[in-house]
This record gives C-alpha cells, structure tokens and sequence, in this order.
C-alpha cells in the first residue's frame, strides 16, 4: 500500500506549528487504510531532534531534502523536488499546509503530476467502500461544505486549512526511519530571483497563534474604541481580533482578520464584542475551545454558537470586565 | 517599447450579501440569491495591469474571462475601465470544469492573444476561494508565476520586480517575461468606470466585434482536456453549513453575571 505524505514547512531552519497539524490528519488516513505515514521537509538548517518530532508527532518516515539554497521558498526548486520524489515513491496521497506557500506549490506541482487537488480542506476521512479520500471544503462564502474526490488520479492532494486542527500529543516511544534525501544540482530553478524580505510593519499580530483573542465587529462603532480591546487583551495576554467589516472601516489592520477571508484561529478563549457573526466570520472561529459573546442584539448568530452570550451594551460591559481583571479577578 | 497584458478575470456571485437561502432544496447552489458580480480581486489585477500600462507606453491591456454568455457584464466593465480588448471564452463543453481544466482552457485563450509579457489575475475567486487557477495556468503555459502580489514594484522592458504579501511580511522577487502573477486586494485600490467609455460600451453585447466570444474550436483546445472530462476531481457531496448550536450559558448583564462569568472561566482554567 502506498503512503500517505504530509508537507511539512520550516522557517528559518524551524518546524512551523502546522507540519504537526497535518500529521494528526495524515495518521488519522494512514491508520483507517493501514499503511504508513510519511513527512517530506525542505528546507536548511533543520536539526536532527526537530526532525525527530515529526517522528514523535505520528510520522513512520521523514524525508529531508537540504541545501541552504532551500532556505527560502521557491516554487519552481520546491517543485522540481516533489515532482521527483512523487515519481520515485508514488505517495497515495499528499497533504500540504493551506500558507502562502503550499497554496502555490500544490496547484503547480498537481498540474506537473497530472492530477486532482482540493484547496483548503477541514475535514478529511476516507470512502470506506473505495479507499478513496475525500476532502470537505466551505464554499460560496462559508455557506456550503462541499466534499470532493479525485477516484482516478493518484496521488490525491489536498491543502488543509491552518489551525483547522490540533497537533498531536508527542509519544516518546514512537520509532521511525529519518531519510536524508541527497540535494541535487539540477532541482535548482532561478527563474523567480528572491531579492529579499521585509517584516510587515505596523500593527502586525500573529493572530493564528493567540491563546485568547478578543475580536470586535461593526458594534465597536470607531477605530478608537479597539482601544478597549486593547487593554482587555493586554491585561489577559491575548491578541486582538477583528471582523472584516471592522477591517474595511480601517479601524485596524488586516493581520487582524479573523474569518474566511482572513485567519482561521482556534484560541482556548474567543470574546467577541459587537461581532453580531456572519457566517465568513464564524468559519474561522468555530474551533475555539470557549466563546464568549457581547451583543446587545438577542438574536446575533455568534450568540447562538457561543458558550457564554452577554446580551447587553459593549460599552458597558467590557469596562466591567476590564475593572474585574484588574481588581484581582 | 508597450508590454502586452493579459487579465484574467471572472464573474462570480456575491457571497459576502446573500439574500435569501444559498441552497435550493435539490442541493444545487442557488444562484438567483447571489447577485453576480466582479471577482474583487480580480479589479485589483486589472488595475495592477492599467497601471503598467500606464508606466510603459503603447502598452496593450487584453481582459479575457471563461463562462456564460451572461458574463460579458465583467468584460464590458473591464473596457468602462480602460481595457484595450476583450474576450469570452465561452462553450457548453467547458461545463463542470475544476481547476485543472479551467486552467488548461485558459492556457490556450492566452496563447490565442498572441506574444504576452505579463499575465494578471486574482489570487483567489470569492466563490471557490481555491487560488489554485493562477499557479496552475502558469505551469501550463510554462511561464515563471508570483503568487500574492500586493504592489508590481517595478516593470523594466524584459523584467519586472514584485512585492509578495506573505505570513508576517513581505518578500520581493524579480522575474524575467513572461510571468503570471496573482493580485491581492491589498493594492492600489480598481479605479471607477469612465464615463466615456461607458457610453461607448454600454450597449454592446457578447458576440459584438467588442466583445467576441471564443469556441473550444477557436482557442484550439483538446476537447477530452476541458470541462468535467478533463478535471480529475468530483463533487461527491455538498450540504449546507448548519451552525450547531452549543449548551449555551445566557449571562445576565449585570454584577453578579460579570461575576459568575469570570468565575467559571477560571474554574475550568480558561483564565488564571
């Protein structure tokens, strides 16, 4: 039986968070077709412990490629080497992250192997009748979960949305086989020059990695009441959220954004204050392990997915919060 | 010396203003509750390729886009915005395409337009949300591709230098022609219609001599590549998103509410 293969993705010689993500979804597949799981890193600079973790994480098998001309991202180089190593190996499926990155490497690399790919996925099972995988999607704005299947084209592909799932507890028994793949010369495409890069300057926050957010919507009315977000935020060590609606008024920045057309996150805490909760916006929350909401309309769709709803004036509401934060709770 | 561009475009319904049910009770999408219109991001391709116009003159801005015949409204807006020329790809045997096919469609109409430098198009298109149609058509046509482009930094006579909007920054990259690039709706923002060109335009119809429509014969493509022959993923299923409703804690707006609230998050170490 062919493998199931996770893409997992490093910066700066570091395993980002969600290579661990995907391996809770590849063991899962690889368990339900009984065959072994398998994460391709490139990249440079990656220890032999990191690597270890993916092992620990529910990997069989790491195949590394590395080369410090891999330390950055380039579609055309990255390409070169899964199309190779597909070719060699011929996974049953492959997995990759829905980042900036595996969004462009995907698409390129399935019309090179001539076969089907499923963007942004959030839930992934396997046909019991065929084997076949399928992969479930929103679509039209968040209004429709639609599953699709590639029955005639291996491997199958799929992008699986960040955040959209928990990493694995790590089991220090596990065992696997780490395989140094040998770097070669011909991979190496400078089509696309990388000239450099900048940090995103402004109010940028990591919104993907907050533990507690505290996100307003249209309700916050203006830019300077986020200030109340703020200091909420800042007294719980949470990060502040906002709902496209709040970005378009430029009341903050999109890093911000928090929904189908921004960041999908799963903190343990979600306040959210003035977010009456259109469906793109409840998208990218549903997986917080508590929501609190703050709407003085009764019938605000995140009242009705919320843990906690406070139906009543934000401007009351926060400052009382706020006063019992800092009176020592 | 002009540079000749082509913009990808689509026409899309509106998913952000829904009226009404986004289903039909058979489970197909109802699409007379979804207003068609521009794919945003697309506005802001077309825009990125009027600017490089604009920069390098005699330059030629060409707007292509796949689908009904009732999808000449986005062309007939490309030209109100100063599109030099315009096509619809257009045949019932492009039904029921995915991405794969789509791009290798596309492929072929840009190859139709003849020698090209730059290729625009939107990162992603608001209905499928898949980005992949940009990256995809580039590997077909064997061009470089810059995916998620704010800001074209610079456009020189056989390169350009981009500005790619990634996870906590920037990265700027420079390509040789021709190159695809897929825009973000973090740049310049679409200019409006002209309202000259919108008396020009605004009683031209698909299959006038401004708005021709392009048969799989004429673009030249493979029939058993296009459509849902030529796509290797099916739709096994579609349902409606139901929001599930949680065991839902009503808190009183009120001291003792506060009170209780805070309580329980510390109880089960939400806080503290």
């Amino acid at each position: 039986m062919s493998y199931i293969w996770t893409l997992a993705e490093q910066a700066n010689g570091h395993l980002k968070q969600v290579s661990f993500e995907l391996l809770t979804r590849g063991r899962k597949l690889a368990d339900s077709l009984d065959t072994k799981l398998a994460s391709l890193l490139i990249g440079n600079g990656v220890s032999a412990e990191a690597l270890r973790e993916l092992i620990l994480s529910g990997a069989d098998e790491v195949y590394y490629v590395e080369d410090p001309r891999l330390a950055s991202f380039s579609c055309e180089t990255y390409s070169n080497i899964m199309v190779e190593l597909i070719k060699t190996f011929q996974p049953h499926t492959i997995l990759a992250a829905a980042t900036s990155s595996g969004r462009t490497l995907m698409p390129y690399v399935a019309v090179r192997v001539k076969t089907g790919l499923t963007a942004d996925c959030t839930e992934l099972d396997i046909e019991e009748t065929t084997g076949n995988l399928l992969q479930t999607r929103p679509a039209i704005g968040g209004n429709i979960l639609a599953t699709i299947k590639t029955p005639n084209h291996r491997p199958q592909m799929a992008t699986v949305r960040p955040k959209s799932t928990r990493p694995p507890e790590p089991d220090a028994d596990r065992d696997g086989k780490i395989i140094n793949v040998p770097f070669k010369e011909e991979w190496l495409d400078g089509r696309v020059e990388f000239l450099g890069y900048r940090k995103d300057a402004g109010d940028f926050e990591n919104i993907e990695e907050a533990d507690i957010i505290i996100a307003g919507g249209k309700g916050m009315k203006k830019a300077e009441n986020f200030k109340m977000l703020r200091r909420l935020s800042d007294s719980l060590e949470g990060m502040v959220g906002a709902t496209r609606d709040a970005v378009d008024r430029g009341w903050i920045g999109y890093s911000h954004q928090i929904g189908l057309s921004g960041k999908t996150v799963s903190p343990k805490l979600y306040i959210g204050a003035g977010i009456s909760g259109s469906i793109q916006h409840l998208a990218g929350i549903k997986t917080s392990e508590i929501i609190v909401s703050i709407n003085n309309d009764p019938e605000a769709p995140l009242h009705k997915i919320a843990d906690f709803a406070i139906v009543g004036d934000l401007f009351n509401v926060l400052p009382e919060l706020q006063k019992r934060l800092e009176g020592g709770k | 010396m002009g540079l000749n561009l082509v913009v990808l475009v689509k026409q899309v319904p509106d998913t952000q203003n829904i009226t009404g049910e986004a289903m039909k009770e058979d489970g197909t999408v109802n699409r007379g509750a979804l207003p068609a219109i521009f794919n945003p991001e697309d506005l802001y391709a077309l825009e990125a390729a009027l600017r490089v116009k604009e920069a390098a003159p005699g330059s030629k801005v060409h707007v292509l886009t796949m689908g009904p015949p009732s999808a000449e409204q986005v062309l007939k807006e490309s030209l109100y915005r100063g599109a030099d020329s315009v096509a619809l790809i257009t045949d019932r045997k492009f039904a029921g395409a995915d991405t794969l096919a789509t791009s290798y469609a596309l492929k072929c109409a840009i190859e139709t337009t003849g020698k090209y430098d730059i290729v625009f198009c939107g990162r992603q298109a608001i209905d499928g949300d898949t980005a992949q149609v940009g990256p995809q058509t580039a590997e077909k046509l064997g061009i470089n591709q810059i995916t998620c482009v704010d800001h074209i930094e610079q456009t020189d006579e056989d390169s350009l230098i981009a500005r790619r909007s990634i996870e906590g920054g920037f990265e700027v990259v420079k390509s040789a022609y021709p190159v695809l690039v897929t825009m973000t709706d973090e740049g310049h923002v679409p200019r409006t219609s002209s309202a000259i060109k919108v008396m020009t335009y605004k009683n031209k119809k698909a299959g006038d001599p401004e708005i021709p429509m392009w048969s799989i014969e004429h673009i030249g493509a493979d029939f058993e590549a296009c459509g849902l022959k030529g796509s290797p993923t099916k739709v096994k299923e579609i349902e409606s998103v139901v929001l599930k409703a949680q065991e839902l804690q009503m808190i009183e707006n009120s001291d003792e509410g506060l009170s209780n609230l805070m309580h329980s998050l510390i109880a089960d170490h939400t806080l503290g």
